[in-house]
């Protein structure tokens, strides 16, 4: 698959001097859904600003289909936003916000009622023409902004925290439909979140950033089981991050033990984030333990118990599906392949 | 329940000070000194038919002046930053501080035969040109001292208008010009409107800005109704007449006005 969009060493200072984005390199596949991950402030929104032409980098070379695009205005530019609050115009109905990019380009008046009877009917919103768009839900709103984007046949869709406003249920249906659309159409997607769950859900590629940095960029299996550091694992669902230090290959110290692992070509005794996952964590008896801890909390998630385990140093987080009583000693243990150890992260 | 005694106040206000006046000036307008039934007065409005397109024809070019300065004022104050704009606006209020017939004699000493630009074309060896007692002179004191009535609405609409909505038109294929005409203008209507109103009625019913500025041979509809209960005129019968058509005339242009704005009821 050839690249469609190329960011290359892409710096945004604000005027105050305020680095927002430091140095980003980035190729998005033709035909990929790329999702931008991170914590508020990291830099993902200003990176799919940057691509929409919204805002101009301070330096660095933003490239689509191979053609540097540095200061074309976003209305020169082939790709369409979904913006976070939808952005609908409200003096215009449903139908009207849908052919507004058409009537822009002054497309025929039948190939607009064919273009937006299409997304309507993709979107699921037919009957719904003459209505208000102050009149909808906000799932309805959502779905116009999408007709509205798409129906112009952009090469890229940029979605900015598309499904923040909704509520749970109905965020999951759109994730689902918004995948679907993805494939059926062939489209490339650019998607920001801060939500982990939604990144692993929908994404072909997920690019992890934090402080302006890029942290990972990998497939949803890759980020969640193979975390490049501390930062990433902790983000992509909840971790027990503990320092250690290696003093052999395949060998792990951490809270005064030595445990087996699989990691190897660390420099003897050099310091790491030893991260393992609650789901990972195994309790057994604590007289037969190497790590005993004390029951703090058990609160029930659902699916599993998430408990809180203090330990000799450490504050464990430990999801079972057997709930042990609040204020028992318990034995934890874990398998040599469900310790990951990782360098300390070099970036701030 | 209760809360809706504590505007009985004010209908009683509504009555005493809009109904019966307006009632008064339409028992004038129809009766004579001995109270009889007549339209004589009413018809007499005809003669002065000049005055009223005169009066119509000046405010509407104020008007307009207003708008397209206030346009783009009151667009860039509403994307200043927050607190950019309170400084800014009250720079636009700051002459409404001022006493209205002070703001208006300034004029007079400015645009005198022997006013301030004058003195300086004379300075410069170019000879005086007239400027008070012209129509001209009445639509500058009139774009003067209403133009912050067309600031003021519009802005308070164009401020509300989302900023991400410019960026949705740009990603759409907008230009500024583009933007500009599909999605400002319609957005900011109803400022536009008000502004409209609150410029064109009291333009079209002044008296002070046409007498100070306008000399004998620009009279309004304002000076006409005044001279009939205060000038040597004197008849109230004919000056209740007068406004009587005036608002009449009101009443149309702003009826005409509200079917561009479908979503938002102008006042009248």
């Amino acid at each position: 698959m050839e690249n469609i969009i190329n960011l290359k060493n892409i710096v945004v200072e604000f005027e105050d001097g305020e680095r927002i984005l430091k140095n980003i390199n980035l190729d998005i596949k033709d035909k990929e859904f790329v999702t931008f991950l991170g914590p508020s402030g990291c830099g993902k929104t200003t990176t799919l600003r940057i691509i929409g032409g919204f805002l101009e980098q301070t330096s660095g070379d933003v490239f689509f289909e191979g053609k540097c695009i540095n200061g074309l205005p976003p209305h020169k530019r082939n790709v369409n936003t979904v913006f976070q609050r939808y952005a609908l115009f409200p003096h215009l109905n449903v139908y009207e916000n849908i052919a507004f990019g058409l009537r822009v380009k002054k497309v025929p008046e039948k190939e607009i009622l064919k273009r937006v009877g299409e997304m309507l009917e993709m979107v699921n919103l037919m009957g719904f023409e003459k209505r208000s768009v102050n009149r909808l839900s906000g799932g309805q709103q959502q779905r116009v902004a999408i007709a509205r984007a798409l129906v112009n046949h952009p090469k890229v869709l940029l979605l900015d925290e598309p499904l923040g406003a909704l509520d749970l249920k109905l965020r999951k249906e759109m994730q689902i439909e918004l995948r679907k659309i993805q494939q059926e159409l062939e489209l490339t997607f650019v998607y920001v979140t801060h939500d982990q769950e939604e990144a692993l859900t929908m994404s072909d590629n997920i690019v992890v950033m934090n402080n302006g940095y890029i942290q990972q960029i990998g497939s949803p299996t890759d980020i969640y089981n193979e975390p490049v550091n501390a930062f990433v694992a902790d983000f992509i669902g909840e971790s027990n991050i503990i320092n250690g230090s290696m003093p052999e290959d395949c060998v792990v110290e951490f809270a005064g033990k030595r445990f087996r692992c699989v990691d190897k070509g660390f420099s003897p005794d050099e310091t790491v984030d030893v991260v393992i996952r609650p789901e990972d964590v195994k309790i057994i008896p604590a007289e037969k333990a190497q790590l005993t801890g004390k029951v703090e909390s058990v609160v029930f998630k659902g699916v599993h118990y998430e408990m809180s385990v203090d330990s000799v140093d450490n504050n464990w987080i430990i999801h079972s599906t057997k709930a042990c009583p609040v204020g028992s000693m318990i034995g934890m243990t874990f398998d040599p392949d469900d310790i990951h150890i990782m360098k300390k992260s070099e970036v701030d | 329940m209760k809360l809706k005694y504590f505007s009985a106040p004010y209908l009683v206000w509504m009555v005493i000070f809009i109904v019966v006046p307006l009632l008064m000036i339409v028992y004038f307008a129809f009766t004579t000194d001995d109270g009889n039934l007549t339209i004589k007065y009413i018809s007499d409005v005809g003669q002065y038919a000049n005055i009223f397109v005169r009066s119509i024809w000046l405010s509407l070019i104020a008007t307009a002046v207003c708008l397209v300065i206030a346009y783009p004022v009151a667009f860039i104050l509403s994307r200043m930053d927050k607190h950019k704009q309170g400084t800014m606006l009250m720079i636009v209020m700051l002459p409404m501080w001022m006493n209205f017939l002070l703001r208006t004699y300034a004029w007079m000493t400015i645009l005198g035969n022997n006013g301030i630009i004058n003195h300086l074309l004379n300075l410069v060896g170019l000879d005086s040109v007239k400027l008070i007692n012209t129509s001209g002179a009445v639509v500058l004191g009139m774009v003067y001292n209403y133009l912050p009535f067309m600031i003021l609405p519009l802005y308070s609409v164009m401020e509300k208008i989302d900023k991400s909505l410019f960026e949705a038109s740009a990603d759409l294929g907008c230009n500024s010009l583009s933007t500009l005409i599909r999605v400002v203008i319609p957005l900011s209507a109803p400022g536009i409107t008000s502004g409209i109103t609150m410029v064109f009625v009291p333009a079209i019913s002044t008296f002070i800005i046409s007498r100070m500025l306008g000399g004998g041979s620009n009279l309004l509809i304002g000076d006409l109704i005044e001279m009939q209960f205060l000038g040597n005129a004197y008849n109230p019968h004919l000056g209740a007449a007068i406004s009587l058509v005036l608002m009449v005339i009101i009443l149309v242009i702003m009826t005409v006005m509200n079917q561009f704005d479908p979503d938002e009821q102008v006042l009248m």
